[in-house]
């Protein structure tokens, strides 16, 4: 055995040999790797030491740079850890750190080692356990070494010392109550004279503030002194964050460090030292006008640097004192413009944050304008980032900047005409919500829909397809607004539509379906209206097509049917009251009488109607949609079917229509008045929370657990929330008319009404936006306000600049040309709320010890224990261990339990809490003190010492408790 | 946590030391080296030295072949990383006399003693460069 040990010894290939193999590669670089694996997996198992830590040595190489697993190694690496020589153990300690983690089976196995390596005398062997710890250490682990580390951290060994006290970090993270064993002598370490510890310990203090500043504020005392005295730009770095943090919350703090900050600003070389003042100042210490001035005027010099990375620090730093110091910005704006066109897409981008932060009603057009014709010109990524900006600022808080509705909607088709535009759903999203939010901006949303539906180039492009689905929404949903609803028609019935995937197309081909409805209702009402053509002028014109008769004659025909059955209109409604339920009928007329106040000045006066057209329009969907109902896609031909039933059903209906046709023709009228019907009910916002409204109708069990639905369809991918979802309910309406859907905008609607208009709104079956709107919706509106679409863009920078300097003096444009619009608005769950979620609930009970340590107070260990992992892991563990102590320790929690949680470290009455104070602390101290004697069973020599530096670490922290505001040196 | 981790990697996009600070995965740690070498190896001289991934900010900066990325969360100070990379190469630099990619590949476990003096637990302990070597020369010697 020890013979073929030796022949492993002189045979094994060492590390180097591997990496030359690897770099010769003669057999390919993965069969290498598998063949050395194997090998490796030979070696490791030997009994010898040297073979052993050099396969893991080996491994460690492999899984570092080439990613192979070494987790089934875990055991040997235990194993080169304990060796006895030190070049050994660290290759088992770096393996160790390098492939352990949480759920690693061995790590209980290592808890003694580690205990013995941290005890050790050579205090290379101690960094090297230390290393490990504050990579792999998980609560237990923790738990268990909190008396090493407590002795480390004030040994004399500096190099020793450092090193725990980063662990400290971990420690405290994984185990908080580590923090009521160790704090005070972590706070002891910042008063060292050795910048080594304070390097240390001012890292560990800047992390534990960036969870929970609050409770370093006791500290600032030292933290202040630091700053003052201590020459090290990394440990000024690191102070500063802190005081980043602790500034904002105590405003005598600010006051005293802006002077140090200033001074640092001024005197110090190091760009890095300066940089992180500034930062400090704008971000925390904003309210001091003249440290600011002194930041800003550092800002400048670093923006025109010739250092990208000075740059874009610069602009990172000036996005920071936007909300407070707009001017700032504004001072610098040409360097933020200039950097929009800077080589570096991260400089770019920054600069284009910062123009969009500044943004305002005012000016918000013409930064738009500029930064598109700077998106048209740049590469695809960035276009899309300058895109995907001016959406969320305009689209932020529903619409909150936007003023000009029109402006904006046309800004929105411009951009689908980008080439490089890739932002579809954003634009679709946002086209389909201000349809159904801004009443007046729809006039032009329709018409902007109609350019890009009209056009058959942009049918190819596929990352359109989202925006053209949006507009033909539009388009079939506000059609009563459109200037011409046949050539929207015409747009949506396009040979090029076969382009579309199916679901896009069914929107098409259901867009067109309103858009008839509208047309043939339109067509009926003004001869209604007219009376005297009534709707044999249509059967006419039907007839016509199958009876080759010439146009006067239908004309006259029609003319004399009319009259003989003049008093017929009068009948109509009686007529559908028969047919139909009474609701429709109501809206019917009540429809009517809208469609009169809206649509009168646009169309009907126009007499656009022409029974030919008509015709026309009837024969062309037959052509079009007759080869679509043998589609592939179910969606497309159940709507191409229900729209060639109506055109058949219509001009069926005419057929024979000399028999009776005042009886027929009131069918068809009735019918078409009902789908209208369907189709005038207003489609609002649906609020989030809509749902939560519905009742649960009686006898519907709702299951608490869906856990069960996945085994039943675990493996249906969930469709993603399509941003067109609200047009889902109207669009299933149209087929089977489902009750449902009325319901659904009734309650979406009311919820921003007044009762008022909810009670009008009842009564009339009608959805009507709120006020004063109706006067604007004319044709005169200014063209959207774009003289300089065309400019040059060459001096696009300079002009920008020009228009934000005057807008922002000016603050609001006067010549404002017409009052903002109403913008539908729901009072709840417009957005879906934002989980505000504490990020670490454990930073709780961190805080809460670390609270209690600096501050006496003693709501501390009761919520620190009620972590459930400590109450869990820690309680089994200790019952273990300590047996009888876990008595004491309940009767502990008794009393703690009985401290109201509400007593506040920082306010409890100083007065009456402070017997009742010491009296519980020395309980808890014996307790603690016991929980040592069991613990540290073969430790009794440092129990002394320990409890005696316990003491008198407590005593000037009784002086705090009792001062829990910041010592008046400070102030 | 400042550092969340270091990553060596030569212009072949190669991974030649990684350390980290966190626990990841085998496979997390190669997605995430993808994305990093391909977001930074392609930019320039002329562009800066920071790039936001993920939730890290990365910090770079390039010697030669070898590319040093540092990942760091969102409020450490970027330019103090930069410093602290340039550190770590002239510790390196002076240890084994004009550095290179081989000397880092050869001596792996070297590299990383170093960066285990300089950086413990995502927190920069050391700043000087005799006190970072002189462990690893009393190593050398002894062994």
């Amino acid at each position: 055995m020890a013979g073929s040990s030796i022949m492993e010894n002189l045979f094994q290939r060492t590390l180097e040999d591997l990496i030359k193999g690897m770099r010769l590669q003669l057999i390919g670089e993965s069969t290498f790797i598998s063949k050395a694996t194997e090998e490796i997996r030979r070696e490791i198992k030997s009994t010898d030491h040297h073979t052993k830590s050099t396969a893991l040595l080996k491994l460690c190489y492999l899984s570092a740079v080439h990613g192979v697993d070494m987790s089934w190694a875990c055991f040997h690496v235990v194993e080169v850890m304990s060796s006895s020589r030190f070049a050994q153990k660290r290759i088992g300690y770096h393996a160790a750190s390098q492939s352990f983690h949480d759920d690693t089976p061995v790590l209980l196995l290592i808890t003694n080692q580690l205990r013995k390596d941290l005890s050790s005398a050579n205090h290379f062997e101690v960094s090297l356990a230390l290393e490990c710890l504050s990579r792999i250490a998980t609560p237990d682990l923790a738990r268990d070494l909190t008396p090493e580390l407590f002795n480390l951290l004030s040994t004399a060994r500096v190099f020793v010392r450092k090193k725990a006290i980063a662990v400290v970090l971990r420690l405290f993270d994984k185990y908080p109550d580590a923090v009521r064993v160790c704090f005070k002598r972590l706070v002891e370490n910042l008063e060292s004279s050795d910048p080594q510890v304070v390097t240390a310990v001012i890292g560990v203090f800047c992390e534990l503030a960036a969870k929970d500043p609050r409770s370093y504020l006791p500290l600032a005392p030292e933290f202040y002194r630091i700053l003052v005295d201590s020459k090290n730009n990394w440990i000024l770095i690191k102070v500063l964050k802190v005081f980043a943090k602790l500034a904002p919350l105590e405003p005598r703090l600010g006051k005293r460090i802006v002077e140090p900050v200033c001074e640092h600003m001024r005197r110090s070389g190091a760009k890095s030292l300066v940089f992180e003042c500034v930062r400090t100042v704008l971000t925390s210490l904003s309210g001091y006008e003249s440290a600011v001035k002194l930041a800003v005027e550092k800002v400048r010099e670093l923006v025109d640097d010739q250092d990208p990375n000075l740059r874009y620090l610069a602009l990172h730093v000036l996005s920071v004192a936007v909300p407070e110091h707009l001017w700032a910005v504004l001072e610098n704006k040409e360097a933020v413009i200039k950097s929009l066109s800077d080589e570096d897409s991260n400089i770019k981008i920054e600069s284009l944050r910062l123009l969009m932060a500044m943004v305002s009603e005012s000016h918000l057009a013409d930064i738009s304008r500029v930064l598109l014709n700077y998106a048209l010109k740049s590469d695809p990524e960035f276009c899309n980032e300058i895109l995907g900006s001016i959406l969320t600022t305009c689209g932020r808080n529903v619409y909150e900047i936007v003023d000009d509705f029109d402006w904006y909607v046309s800004l929105l088709g411009e951009m689908a005409t980008i080439p490089n535009c890739q932002k579809g759903e954003e634009i679709e999203t946002q086209l389909v919500d201000i349809g159904m939010r801004v009443r007046d901006a729809r006039m032009q949303l329709v018409q902007v829909g109609r350019d890009l539906l009209i056009d058959p180039a942009l049918l190819g492009n596929v990352h359109l397809h989202r925006i053209l689905c949006a507009a033909a929404w539009v388009a079939g949903e506000y059609v009563e607004v459109a200037s011409n609803p046949f050539e929207l028609m015409d747009a949506l019935l396009q040979p090029r539509t076969s382009l579309l995937p199916p679901s896009i197309r069914a929107v098409y081909i259901n867009a067109a379906f309103k858009i008839l409805i509208f047309c043939l209702d339109c067509y009926l009402l003004q001869n209604e209206g007219t009376a005297s053509l009534d709707s044999g002028n249509l059967a006419g014109g039907q007839s016509e097509l199958f009876s080759v008769k010439n146009d006067t004659e239908a004309a006259e025909l029609a003319t004399c049917e009319g009259s003989k059955y003049e008093q017929d209109a009068g009948f109509n409604p009686r007529n559908t009251t028969e047919s139909f339920d009474d609701l429709s009928a109501e809206n019917g007329i009540e429809r009517v009488a809208t469609h009169d106040q809206t649509i009168t000045p646009t169309f009907v006066e126009k007499k656009n109607f022409m029974h030919e057209s008509i015709v026309n329009l009837l024969n062309r969907i037959e052509l079009i949609f007759g080869p679509l109902i043998a589609n592939q896609d179910v969606d497309v031909l159940e709507r191409a079917q229900n729209m060639l039933s109506l055109v058949l059903l219509i001009k069926g209906e005419n057929d024979n229509s000399f028999q009776d046709v005042d009886k027929k023709d009131t069918r068809v009228s009735a019918i078409i008045k009902l789908m209208r019907d369907a189709f005038t009910m207003e489609l609002g916002p649906v609020s989030t929370s809509a749902q939560g409204r519905v009742a649960v109708p009686d006898g519907l069990v709702l299951k608490e657990n869906l856990g069960d639905l996945h085994a039943i369809c675990g493996d249906i991918e969930l469709p993603s929330s399509s941003s067109f979802s609200t047009a889902g309910p109207h669009l299933t309406a149209t087929s089977d008319a489902s009750s449902s859907n009325p319901l659904i905008n009734e309650e979406s609607g009311a919820l921003n009404e007044s009762t008022s208009l909810i009670e009008h709104r009842k009564r009339h079956g009608l959805y009507y936006l709120p006020s004063e709107k109706s006067e604007i919706v004319t044709d005169e509106y200014p063209p959207a306000n774009d003289p300089k679409s065309n400019s040059n863009i060459n001096d696009e920078a300079s002009e920008l600049v020009k228009l934000t300097e005057q807008s922002l003096l000016l603050k609001k444009r006067t010549n404002q040309t017409k009052p903002r619009p109403v913008v539908v608005k729901l009072d709840d769950g417009d957005v879906a709320p934002i989980s505000v979620q504490r990020p670490e609930p454990r930073g709780d009970s961190l805080s809460g010890a670390i609270k209690d340590v600096l501050l006496g107070s003693e709501t501390g260990p009761s919520m620190s224990q009620s972590n459930p992992y400590d109450k869990s892991s820690r309680k089994q563990k200790e019952k273990k261990k300590l047996g009888t102590n876990v008595q004491s320790e309940m009767k502990e929690n008794v009393v703690d339990a009985e401290k109201p949680d509400s007593e506040n470290p920082n306010s409890s009455g100083k007065n009456h809490g402070h017997t009742r104070e010491r009296r519980h602390r020395g309980k808890e101290k014996i307790v603690e003190g016991e929980e040592h004697d069991q613990r540290g069973k073969k430790k009794s020599g440092h129990r002394h010492s320990r409890r005696k530096t316990h003491q008198r670490a407590k005593s000037p922290l009784n002086v705090v408790s009792q001062t829990p505001e910041i010592p008046d040196f400070l102030l | 946590m400042g550092i969340r981790f270091v990553l060596m990697v030569n212009k072949q996009g190669q991974t030649r030391l990684a350390q980290y600070y966190e626990y990841l995965t085998l496979d997390e740690r190669r997605a995430l080296e993808g994305e990093i070498v391909r977001k930074c190896l392609a930019r320039n001289e002329q562009q800066c030295s920071f790039v936001e991934h993920r939730n890290y900010k990365i910090v770079y900066r390039r010697y030669a072949s070898l590319f040093f990325l540092v990942g760091v969360d969102d409020d450490e100070n970027e330019l103090a990383i930069l410093e602290f990379i340039h550190l770590l190469v002239e510790t390196m630099d002076r240890h084994f006399g004009n550095v290179c990619e081989l000397d880092i590949m050869f001596h792996l476990e070297k590299a990383h003693f170093m960066l285990e003096e300089m950086v413990m637990n995502g927190c920069i302990v050391e700043t000087s460069k005799s006190n970072i070597l002189t462990p690893i020369q009393l190593m050398d010697k002894t062994s």
